[in-house]
């Protein structure tokens, strides 16, 4: 090819015809492999695209997929969800937030129950739009609640270092941006006692997209390494997903145990550095942040450093916040799930009681989740 | 939440803060703010979350892989007429085979 089309970027990724000559090499690859091996996409996207491609379908039998936790919608804890939801109900205040949080619901119902109840909340596509609402409504609060792995993370961070380069006075940020590699960690290797992480099914990860556009694929080195398990970090095209799937077989075919980039053209080994000096400029590690379906992760929570005290909606409202955690419902085997030790539908209240309209757990909140891409793409498996 | 958008960049801002790119023929703005300054050029394939620019796309390393994913199609279609010819010659094979067994 001569000169690289953006429509190469969108077909040439997606063609059918190279699918399946890599689902025929797969094929090929895992009659060697001397166990079934199961490989956790981490990110939701992934877990997106597995499923709408119908990609199991193409895999033998002894290559599966455990579904990862990377939905940062989805392990979001009731009570973050709820304090957007207090927040947006307090007078003067306009709580402002990415489309994906409307119909997550917290204990007193989703921010589009609080938006019927008169609370002035609005969806926005980019963080940046809170300037202008800001400066629109100069007699109101701006509140942005922000939430995303470190793909959206410096984005917020920009937003910061504006507000304070303007000198706006009417932005402030609940934070609940959350790290990969510490779950990944979580998952293989828990620090909880009460978590059996020992027990758990994961032998590779394939890893996320464009989390590692920003943090470069260095941020899992340390898992061939130290926890024995190959990373392949991949892109969320049906190509991209079945070459990263392909290079995680051969590893084991050929007893190799590595960290290896598929999604060459964005990832590199040291990621974004002015998007990493921006998370690191203005947020700084929490020492637990509690995830729906897998409890406290240590070290898996940014905030706002404490020198930006002044711009912490968590420390200017703190005496209206709830403090409790709410535990999901008892039924409820998303924690399992997310270990690879049960697929959604051994779970007795997945399909009936835990739908996309009503999700009891956190794999059923987003279009993302393990649970809500099988109740969606269901007959595909 | 994660996903991203291939894009051209066709315009830079003077302050270089801001950047137009065409998504297959729908032209947006976007934000240049987590990108080094002359990172980004006119004409660079980018990728592009809620509104910023977060990386440029290598081309180098995307047409590798459009190559790669080219030999691959290539190779299987030359197994698949070794196959073909195989299985071919194979039936001939057992043709004469039940020939032979048809006469004797």
């Amino acid at each position: 090819m001569e000169t690289l089309e953006l429509k190469n970027l969108y077909d040439d990724f997606r063609d059918g015809d190279t699918i399946k000559a890599y689902a025929k090499i797969i094929a090929e690859d895992a009659k060697k492999l001397k166990k079934p091996i199961n490989i956790m996409e981490v990110c939701g996207g992934h877990t997106h695209t597995i499923m709408k491609f119908g990609l199991p379908q193409l895999l033998p039998d002894n290559v599966s997929f455990i579904h990862g936790p990377g939905c940062p919608v989805c392990i979001m804890p009731k009570e973050r969800i709820d304090h957007a939801y207090v927040l947006a109900m307090q007078a003067d205040v306009i709580l402002v937030t990415l489309g994906d949080m409307i119909k997550v619901p917290g204990s007193n119902g989703s921010l589009q129950d609080a938006r019927a109840k008169g609370a002035d909340v609005r969806f926005v596509y980019s963080p940046m739009e809170c300037l202008k609402i800001a400066e629109d409504n100069a007699d109101k609060t701006v509140i942005f609640f922000a939430i995303g792995f470190e793909t959206t993370t410096p984005m917020t961070a920009v937003l910061v270092e504006q507000v304070i380069k303007q000198k706006v006075p009417n932005i402030l940020f609940h934070i609940n941006h959350v790290t990969v590699p510490e779950v990944m960690v979580e998952l293989i290797d828990s620090r909880d006692v009460h978590v059996d992480s020992y027990n758990n099914q994961i032998d590779a990860f394939l890893g996320p997209s464009h989390v590692s556009v920003i943090s470069g694929s260095k941020i899992y080195d340390k898992f061939p390494k130290d926890y024995g398990r190959p990373v392949v970090v991949t892109g969320f095209e049906p190509v991209d997903a079945m070459q990263g799937i392909s290079m995680i077989v051969k590893q084991f075919v050929e007893e190799r145990c590595e960290m290896e980039v598929q999604y060459k053209r964005v990832v590199n080994h040291d990621g974004n550095l002015k998007a990493q000096d921006l998370i690191n400029t203005y947020f700084e590690k929490m020492s637990l942040f509690r995830w729906r379906g897998l409890g406290n992760v240590p070290d898996s929570g940014l905030k706002l450093r404490a020198e930006y005290a002044d711009y912490d909606a968590e420390v200017k409202y703190k005496d209206v916040l709830p403090i409790a955690e709410i535990e999901d419902h008892k039924l409820c085997i998303c924690g399992d799930i997310l270990r690879g030790m049960a697929k959604p539908q051994e779970c007795t209240i997945f399909g009936t009681a835990c739908k996309p309209t009503t999700p009891i757990g956190s794999c059923m909140v987003s279009s993302e989740g393990a649970c809500a891409a099988y109740y969606k793409y269901g007959n595909l498996i | 939440m994660c996903l991203s958008i291939p894009s051209k960049v066709v315009k830079i801002s003077d302050d270089k803060t801001m950047c137009t790119v065409d998504t297959m023929g729908v032209q947006r703005d976007a934000n240049l703010m987590m990108m080094g300054d002359d990172d980004v050029t006119i004409g660079d394939y980018v990728l592009l979350h809620i509104g910023f620019v977060m990386n440029k796309i290598d081309d180098d390393e995307a047409m590798a892989s459009i190559d790669t994913y080219k030999e691959i199609l290539e190779l299987m279609d030359e197994e698949d007429r070794k196959k073909a010819i195989l299985e071919d010659d194979e039936c001939e094979a057992r043709g004469e085979q039940y020939a032979q067994e048809v006469k004797s």
